[in-house]
């Protein structure tokens, strides 16, 4: 089977704009979760989220502008904005700009989302309720469907290889990462552009979560201590928008052009709960079955695995099923490995969560530290093993696996080999 | 009447990105302004928004330059 690598990474979170400043913002323990300040919160019981920060509210901010024009900009929901601004610093990362036709047919793109531009069709509605059906605007479909993140970067950078995209809800980016990790093993491409962008941040998307009882609602007022995974207080997730895209390629592939190669992707887990259409199946043998089959086809031992990047939403339910299901299928090397929660700083970006929680992994594989766990003050019964709480942990990671797990019981692992 | 001419071209030049010069009475939006089938509808509704009137899809697909705009437009509001 060809071998799949890390050559390059993007990303654009709660925590700012680019790998590097995320990097040194979470592991210095600092959180993006702030009151929401775009859109009337006044009726809702969530009024806290993980906004991406524009340039003018801090350096480390995003500038549209520097993405796309502001012609561009009107035809497309946020969700894209952000995909193709962690595409572009993924692809220059990685230095992969071909302009050789065959190299461009050779290249694919995967980027999904959990549910695409949520925003768009909520403001679309209410346009045509008010004006009309002649008033919907012909970029409304372009601008909301989920694929045209993966559709926009194939025409910026002229991709002509598998055009895919995933859409299972927030378990979205691990799926991209894993199943184009997949297309190059199988040979369909030697380069793909995988991850998952997400933009939820709309009265709708708030008053739909809630709804489902999903997110924290007792901190409004404390917003930096709202995601706190395993904790006793936990009371449900923190919203949060923005992108994670990373460059997955051929091993031989990237050696061969002397391409700098972060990780590899080793192993690749997926299952089904069969359970709720929203709620974790209670004994976590659904978590249990993706972390095993991401161990079975890399051929590691459960006991090399050193580091796990939880999905750890900080709702009351999930948690706890997650650290038991590492208890079951680890055993006695449970209590040695070491696990955290970066939705404790970055809240929960749903189908953007795994592919920068994959991001995050290899970052603590390449910088030997844990991003710590924030706001993990007293763990809830059972949460024994190690959730490296409140301060980022040195500690050397050979093997790290990071889970995601999605509405409608669809759960993905994938493992990571730190590069020799 | 006399600033129709000047409110399409504004609207043209917001609409397509157009540079300001290019967007001469002769300009046709696809050939000389760079837009596609989608901006073509995205402008007649513009159109429709500015001058309040309502551009039937048979006379929109006729609507090819700035001066067909600015025409229709002067035949067609009151």
């Amino acid at each position: 089977m060809r071998r799949v690598v890390v050559t390059g990474m993007g990303m654009i979170t709660p925590l700012g704009c680019g790998v590097d400043v995320n990097w040194d913002r979470l592991t210095r323990g600092e959180s993006g979760i702030r009151a929401i300040d775009r859109f009337d919160v006044s009726d809702l019981p969530a009024r806290i989220a993980g906004q991406v920060p524009m340039r003018s509210e801090a350096p480390w901010g995003l500038d549209p502008d520097e993405v796309v024009d502001s012609k561009e900009r009107r035809r497309m929901d946020d969700f894209i904005l952000y995909g193709l601004a962690a595409a572009h610093e993924a692809i220059l990362d990685a230095g992969w700009t071909p302009t050789d036709e065959e190299e461009q047919e050779r290249t694919g793109v995967i980027i999904g989302s959990g549910i695409g531009g949520l925003n768009t069709i909520a403001e679309t509605s209410i346009q045509l309720e008010k004006s009309g059906p002649r008033r919907v605007s012909p970029f409304f479909i372009p601008a909301a469907l989920i694929n045209l993140v993966s559709g926009h970067v194939s025409i910026r950078y002229g991709f002509k290889g598998p055009n895919h995209a995933v859409v299972t809800a927030c378990s979205t980016g691990a799926h991209a990462i894993g199943d184009g990790a997949r297309l190059i093993a199988f040979g369909d491409a030697d380069v793909m552009v995988a991850g998952g962008a997400e933009a939820p941040l709309c009265r709708l998307g708030m008053a739909g979560f809630a709804s489902a009882r999903a997110l924290s609602t007792h901190f409004n007022d404390t917003p930096t201590e709202a995601s706190r995974p395993w904790d006793k207080d936990r009371d449900g997730f923190v919203m949060s928008e923005g992108a994670g895209v990373v460059i997955l390629e051929e091993l031989e592939h990237a050696k061969k052009r002397g391409a700098k190669i972060y990780a590899e992707v080793l192993g690749y887990g997926l299952s089904g709960d069969a359970n709720h259409i929203t709620a974790p199946s209670p004994d976590g043998a659904g978590a249990c079955r993706a972390m095993t089959g991401a161990l079975r086809n890399s051929r590691v031992n459960a006991d090399q695995v050193d580091y796990i990047n939880a999905h750890g939403t900080s709702t009351p339910a999930g948690d706890e099923v997650e650290v038991k299901a590492v208890k079951r299928l680890f055993g006695d090397h449970a209590m040695k490995l070491s696990m955290s929660s970066t939705k404790s700083a970055v809240g929960h970006l749903l189908g953007a969560a795994g592919a920068v929680e994959a991001i995050y992994t290899i970052q603590a594989m390449r910088n030997s530290l844990i991003p710590p766990t924030l706001n993990l003050h007293e763990p809830s019964e059972g949460c024994d093993i190690d959730l490296t709480p409140l301060k980022a942990r040195e500690r050397e990671i050979h093997y790290a696996m990071s889970n995601s797990f999605g509405f409608g019981g669809t759960n993905a692992s994938v493992l990571f080999k730190r590069a020799p | 009447m006399t600033d129709v001419a000047e409110r399409v071209k504004k609207i043209v030049v917001e609409h397509l990105g157009a540079d300001e010069a290019k967007v001469t009475e002769n300009a046709s939006f696809i050939d000389d302004l760079g837009a596609d089938s989608l901006d073509t509808v995205e402008l007649v509704m513009a159109f429709e928004e500015e001058f309040g009137c309502e551009i039937p899809d048979d006379a929109a697909e006729k609507i090819l330059t700035v001066k067909d705009a600015i025409d229709y437009i002067k035949e067609h509001s009151a």
